[in-house]
């Protein structure tokens, strides 16, 4: 039996990558913001009667009226305009119930397009518990589908959605989509209000624990200390609370360490595994737990639903920014990392602005950048307390900060200059606070542990594998300025050198380019082959006696601004679909990297640092 | 006519149409949910010029800047 073809359509945030990951068990990211599904998702489960079924996820679409690159792509699905794509046999179409009123027309909307079709009414339980009482049978009568009360964040909820979907699909493959008349918008929505009226038997006000955090959280003071308080505790917990995970891991990589230092007698397999791999990965590895914390943060903030108010808060500077309102949230997610930001902004509706914020979006701090700083910070910022808080977590906060003002400098400039001329606008839904589920937090803080660990275990253990035959031989090198590293780093220590740079660096910005934290990874190694036995233990030791303070400084202000990897590049290439765009977002990167480093490296001598 | 850009925290009105000047950003107003007989009131504006607005819309809460709220026309809910 040929599988048949369903797509899960629905308003934004209405729970459809939920219930796509919960039948296929795929892992679809799933929060609680609108726009968070940016492009097609497909899965594969089979139905309790043993039908195979091709699931679709969709970004979500309001009606039919796309905009956005991502609303879009949803309805080029649904329209069959997707090459190579067939059209899907049937909807699943999804709704917040207790949202029924306001969201209703959305449903008329798919509904029109003819496809065979199941109302999924999702979120009962939220509806339920603010007390929402709604007529299903009703419902369906007015509607003339089947309507499905389904909490698909549970699996007893996805069962009751489960039963009733084989005898709904009978035959779906056989229609033909016909498509309604079309009908004004408003029409269709004082259809769907007089439906929603007669459906919906008792309707309370708006959730009450949310009116009562937002009091606070949204309140014109007290918000944007909230908001200050959140990200500060962010960044003081990814120094206080890592410290002894962290001692722990090097302590472990420096035991396998002088274990395979005893136990391997072949020289060079001795050096490559101690030198190169160990002094390799196990540098970039220390920084897992301080990569967990930011996730947990960053994936707290995402699932609550305060992503969507700390966007409202900030919106009047990126107004005056001259930015959309919407591209707060893919900023934000550059924090973890550019690529899923440069993608998420594929929910802005203005090309220009899009385009603006894929630009900037690199100059936020992703994580990989997070060890490099930690090293940097841990080698030369005493950890004493300025107040309540520790220097180190301060310098680091101030690094971040200087990625965020140099990106609203360089998009106010971008505005009025490159990529000018556009409305901005900001037409933003925000959900109701939930706590986020167990599961769906865990996954995705796997994923994201796992994504970071298959780096060190790919991508920088070969670099690092790399690096260390290029600057261990040839044989005959007495340094590394002779080693085949030196050589290729060398017309590079030029370039660099104005800067405050040595050639250990030169030699690490390179693969540096692959994903930043291999340059922590370089160091380790290009440290390590110089060093000899001894030095296996801490990087951040070794680096202390071998740069200057100013050295030091100039290399974290080429990280803020630093080309990103070559993803990123990717990514802006594929999203922007314009090597000219690409091309600018690398050069405008690359000469800031390189001036603000100037700068800080002649004015930390200068002040005799 | 009231405008929902001059509306004070809340206060409850009842949407009666749009001001038809810019017709997609009336669609787009229209589909994420504001239609005419519908309740707002505000709830919070931003901290900077107490901007953005954000409204209730029923039982949903919207974000919109200046340049959507005035679109939007309403009159004192009875
Ligand atoms: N309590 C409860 N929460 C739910 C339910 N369905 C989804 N959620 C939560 O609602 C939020 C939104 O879910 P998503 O699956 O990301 O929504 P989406 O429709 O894919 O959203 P977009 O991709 O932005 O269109 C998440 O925080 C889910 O955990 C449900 O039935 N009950
Ligand atoms: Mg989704």
């Amino acid at each position: 039996m040929s599988a048949l073809r369903l797509a899960l359509v629905g308003a934004p945030n209405c729970g459809k990558s939920t219930l796509f990951n919960g039948l296929t068990g795929g892992r679809a990211k799933a929060a609680n913001y609108p726009g968070v599904t940016v492009e097609t998702r497909s899965g594969h489960f089979v139905s309790p009667a043993g039908r195979p079924i091709d699931l679709m996820d969709l970004p979500g679409i309001y009606g039919l009226n796309a905009q956005s690159v991502d609303e879009r792509v949803a309805l080029e699905v649904l329209q069959g305009r997707v090459a190579g794509k067939e059209k899907p046999h049937g909807l699943i179409v999804l709704i917040d119930a207790a949202l029924l009123r306001t969201h209703l027309h959305t449903v008329l909307q798919f509904r029109s397009l003819g496809y065979p079709m199941v109302v999924v009414l999702n979120m009962f339980d939220l509806a339920e518990r603010d007390g929402m009482q709604i007529d299903v049978g009703k419902l369906e009568e007015l509607l003339g589908v089947t309507v499905i009360p389904t909490v698909s964040t549970r699996k007893a909820g996805r069962e009751a959605f489960l039963q009733r979907l084989d005898q709904e699909i009978e035959g779906w493959e056989e229609v033909e989509p016909v498509v309604e008349a079309e009908r004004s918008l408003k029409e269709i929505q004082m259809a769907a209000r007089k439906m929603a009226s007669e459906a919906i038997l008792y309707e309370p006000p708006m959730n009450r624990v949310t009116r009562a955090i937002d009091g606070v959280v949204m309140h014109p003071v007290a918000g944007p200390l909230v908001l200050l308080t959140i990200l500060f505790l962010m960044f003081q917990a990814v120094y206080s609370w890592t410290e002894p995970f962290m001692d722990a891991i090097e302590a472990g990589a420096s035991g396998i360490g002088d274990f395979v230092g005893a136990s391997v007698t072949v020289p060079w397999l001795h050096d490559l595994l101690v030198d190169g791999v160990i002094a390799g990965v196990g540098s970039v590895l220390v920084f897992l737990p301080q990569i967990i914390i930011l996730f947990v943060f960053i994936l707290s903030l995402e699932a609550s639903g305060y992503m969507a108010r700390a966007a409202v808060m900030m919106d009047e500077l990126m107004l005056r920014v001259g930015l959309n309102g919407r591209a707060f949230i893919p900023l934000l997610s550059s924090f973890a990392c550019a690529i899923p930001g440069i993608m998420a902004a594929r929910s802005i509706d203005s090309e220009r602005d899009r385009l603006t914020t894929i630009l900037v979006a690199p100059l936020m701090t992703c994580s990989a950048r997070l060890p490099v700083y930690t090293l940097i910070i841990g080698a030369f910022i005493p950890p004493e307390r300025v107040g309540l808080f520790n220097q180190q977590g301060l310098v680091l906060f101030g690094l971040y900060i200087a990625g965020i003002v140099s990106a609203i400098i360089i998009a106010f400039v971008l505005k009025r200059t490159a990529t000018r001329g556009s409305s901005q606008t900001l037409i933003l839904e925000l959900p109701t606070y939930k706590l986020p589920t167990p599961r769906d937090f865990f996954l995705n803080l796997w994923m994201r542990i796992w994504a970071f660990l298959k780096r060190a275990g790919t991508i920088i253990l070969s670099t690092s594998i790399v690096l260390w035959f290029l600057a261990r031989y040839p044989t005959s090198a007495g340094s590394l300025k002779e080693s085949y590293a030196g050589m290729i780093g060398g017309w590079l220590e030029k370039l660099l050198a104005p800067i405050g740079f040595n050639l250990e660096i030169a030699i690490a910005l390179v693969p540096g380019m692959a994903a930043r934290e291999v340059a922590v990874g370089a160091l380790g190694t290009v440290y390590a082959v110089q060093g000899g036995e001894e030095n296996t233990a801490g990087l951040a030791e070794v680096l202390q006696s071998a740069w200057s303070m100013p050295t030091a400084l100039a290399f974290l202000a080429w990280y803020v601004f630093a080309p990103q990897c070559f993803a990123t590049l990717a990514t802006a290439r594929r999203e922007t679909n314009s090597w000219r765009w690409t091309a600018f977002m690398f050069g405008y990167l690359f000469g800031l990297a390189y001036i603000m480093a100037g700068l800080t490296y002649h004015i930390s001598v200068g002040l005799g640092l | 006519m009231t405008t929902l850009d001059q509306v004070k925290i809340g206060e409850r009105f009842r949407v009666v149409g749009f001001t038809e000047s810019d017709p997609s950003l009336v669609a787009r107003l229209r589909e994420i949910g504001f239609a005419e007989e519908d309740e707002v009131e505000l709830l919070y504006t931003g901290p900077l010029g107490r901007r953005p607005l954000c409204f209730r819309l029923n039982r949903t809460m919207i974000a919109l800047r200046m340049d959507e709220a005035i679109a939007i026309e309403v009159e004192a809910w009875t």
